[in-house]
């Protein structure tokens, strides 16, 4: 698997080679995942690979380890045992939890997104929007202030907000905006897999819609790999190539998302699919 | 004490002599000998990895956190009995920080004391570099009180040290590109943070960044003290000293709109002052050792 990756490489994200050249491996390959919090709790046993392009979808009610999962495959939780591995662009698979610390942080600023269910988690409330973006460039090593403005400017633009805005506070902002934020400040570095922990909870309906259409775009025109985590099927069927589906910590079924919405197999999605409100 | 490192190890005879010598009532120089030891390990420590902050037993001073603890523990630890001292209250030899830290080693250490930085050996400082270059052998002691560069920025402390750790420091450009955002220009003018040997993220205590690149390869050897957050840190001699900044928005230091009023100098740090009822400003060196030896200069070469 990965080598020596203490020395992952800071060039910036136009300069390196295109992802398709690896289009034959998955982009995020996922054994065993297991993370046991006690009494039940956690997720157990997961195992996916997602691939370029591709947009899985983990659904489930509250408490059926779904945000610990994905806190496992973003590096902010620890997995007790089982394995991430990252397809870096220069290093092939890297598991996320085997590097050294530098390794990992480096990860997950370059290769991998986290847009959190709170903005107020992913965000500096205290700081502008364009620093808030701009950090990870800064991170990268880019130390040009009119360069960062202007890569942050275009991506406020990409996320559909008002670039006039970027000295503004994120506390000031509406919620759909900051989420809006969070995704700019997660692709402003080109990762390769993007992370999310539903996005829309909170949201109004014509936010919510206008907010999944971006990501949507977003998806197809980057080849970015997706895994969103949500209890909403609607978001799912909307977005998803796949889906999860999550009872008590583990994935009781697994398939395309729409034959898993249609003909559910396991009990519990079929209760969860008939529970869904018909508008 | 000619060598700017003191490596007391005091045998029994040697810890005797010194008691012997010393004014009744305290050890010299106030701290006893197993305090001292205690600092100077952490001082050598500080040497060895410029920039990183060592943490020490800080102890209880007879003045009160903030007005130089941490300083006037780490002047207690190195002075010697041939060591000249001279403390200034920014840049000021006459303030009451500095009389009284002054008059104190007086008292409890005896030693020589001079308002010349060039006659120094050990100046300690609340807040400035004096403008006369220093040379080797001499050693600042600076007073400290946030020794953490990134406190405001990431009030954790663990993590914190793991940013330290790994070198990991865009978050003090996110400061600077704030500063830019709101002001134009970068408009942190004092505790400017700096890079020491291109390592560790630095504060250089609150002086002026006017004072930052006299750090820079300095000849002398620059110690740090934290009393009231317990830390001390060094940069040694000749270390390079880089003060962050962009590419397009590169570091510079303060510029005034005028020369000091008692000696004229344009190229010290100066000092706003009122000078009158009608609201009057002038400015004046904030160094009066520098001040004065610029209008005794002055004087002589009149007459």
């Amino acid at each position: 698997m990965q080598a020596d990756v203490a020395e992952l490489d800071k060039t910036e994200p136009s300069n390196r080679p295109a992802p398709e050249a690896a289009v034959d491996r998955p982009r995020l390959a996922v054994h065993g995942l297991t993370r046991d919090h006690g009494a039940g709790r956690g997720c157990f046993d997961v195992s996916f690979d997602l691939w370029p392009g591709e947009v899985i979808a983990v659904v489930g009610e509250s408490g059926s380890g779904k945000s610990t999962l994905l806190a496992c495959l973003g590096g902010l939780g620890r997995p007790d045992r089982g394995q991430v591995l990252l397809d870096h662009a220069e290093h092939g698979g890297v598991d996320l939890h085997h590097v050294s610390e530098r390794a990992r942080r480096d990860l997950l600023r370059t290769t991998i997104g986290f847009v959190h269910q709170n903005p107020r988690d992913g965000l500096r409330m205290n700081v502008s929007a364009g620093a808030n973006v701009g950090e990870r460039l800064m991170a990268l090593g880019w130390r040009h202030w009119g360069r960062i403005r202007a890569e942050t400017s275009r991506w406020l633009a990409r996320v559909e907000l008002d670039a006039q805005r970027i000295d503004d506070r994120p506390s000031d902002w509406s919620g759909g905006m900051q989420q809006r934020l969070q995704i700019a400040r997660s692709l402003v570095t080109a990762p390769r897999v993007l992370l999310l922990d539903e996005p829309t909870a909170g949201l109004d309906v014509s936010v919510q819609a206008r907010l999944l259409d971006l990501l949507r775009t977003l998806v197809r025109d980057g080849r970015l790999a997706v895994v969103i985590v949500t209890h909403d099927l609607a978001v799912a069927r909307l977005l998803a190539d796949r889906t999860l589906v999550m009872q008590g910590g583990r994935v009781v079924e697994a398939g395309l998302t729409d034959q898993v919405l249609e003909d559910p197999q396991a009990a519990y999605t079929q209760l969860l699919v008939s529970a869904q409100l018909q508008a | 004490m000619p060598d700017p490192m003191p490596v007391a190890e005091p045998g029994a005879t040697a810890l005797l002599d010194e008691l012997g010598d010393a004014p009744p009532g305290w050890n010299f120089a106030y701290l006893d000998e197993a305090t001292k030891r205690m600092i100077r390990r952490a001082i050598l420590k500080a040497i060895a990895i410029p920039g990183h902050q060592v943490p020490f037993a800080s102890r209880e001073m007879p003045l009160p956190y903030g007005w130089g603890t941490g300083g006037i523990q780490v002047t207690a630890a190195i002075l010697g009995r041939d060591d000249v001292l001279k403390v200034i209250d920014q840049g000021a030899d006459d303030t009451t920080n500095a009389v009284n830290i002054r008059r104190f080693f007086e008292r409890t250490a005896g030693v020589a004391t001079t308002t010349l930085t060039t006659e120094a050996t050990i100046i300690q400082t609340r807040h400035r570099v004096p403008e006369t270059p220093l040379a080797a052998g001499q050693v600042m002691v600076y007073q400290v009180p946030i020794p953490e560069p990134l406190q405001k920025l990431e009030p954790r402390r663990p993590e914190a040290r793991t940013l330290h750790a790994l070198a990991d420091y865009s978050l003090m450009h996110v400061k600077l590109y704030e500063d830019i955002v709101h002001h134009g220009h970068i408009a942190t003018t004092y505790d400017y943070p700096v890079m020491v040997n291109e390592r560790y993220l630095t504060a250089p205590s609150p002086i002026p960044k006017y004072d930052n690149p006299k750090l820079d390869r300095s000849p002398a050897l620059h110690l740090f003290g934290a009393g009231r957050e317990k830390r001390i840190y060094a940069i040694p001699p000749w270390t390079p000293v880089r003060s962050l900044d962009f590419e397009d928005f590169p570091f510079a230091v303060q510029r005034w709109p005028g020369a000091c009023a008692h000696c004229g100098a344009e190229d010290s740090f100066l000092d706003e002052i009122v000078a009158d009822d009608a609201g009057r400003r002038v400015f004046i060196c904030s160094d009066t050792d520098h001040c004065a030896a610029r209008r005794a200069d002055a004087e002589g070469g009149a007459t």
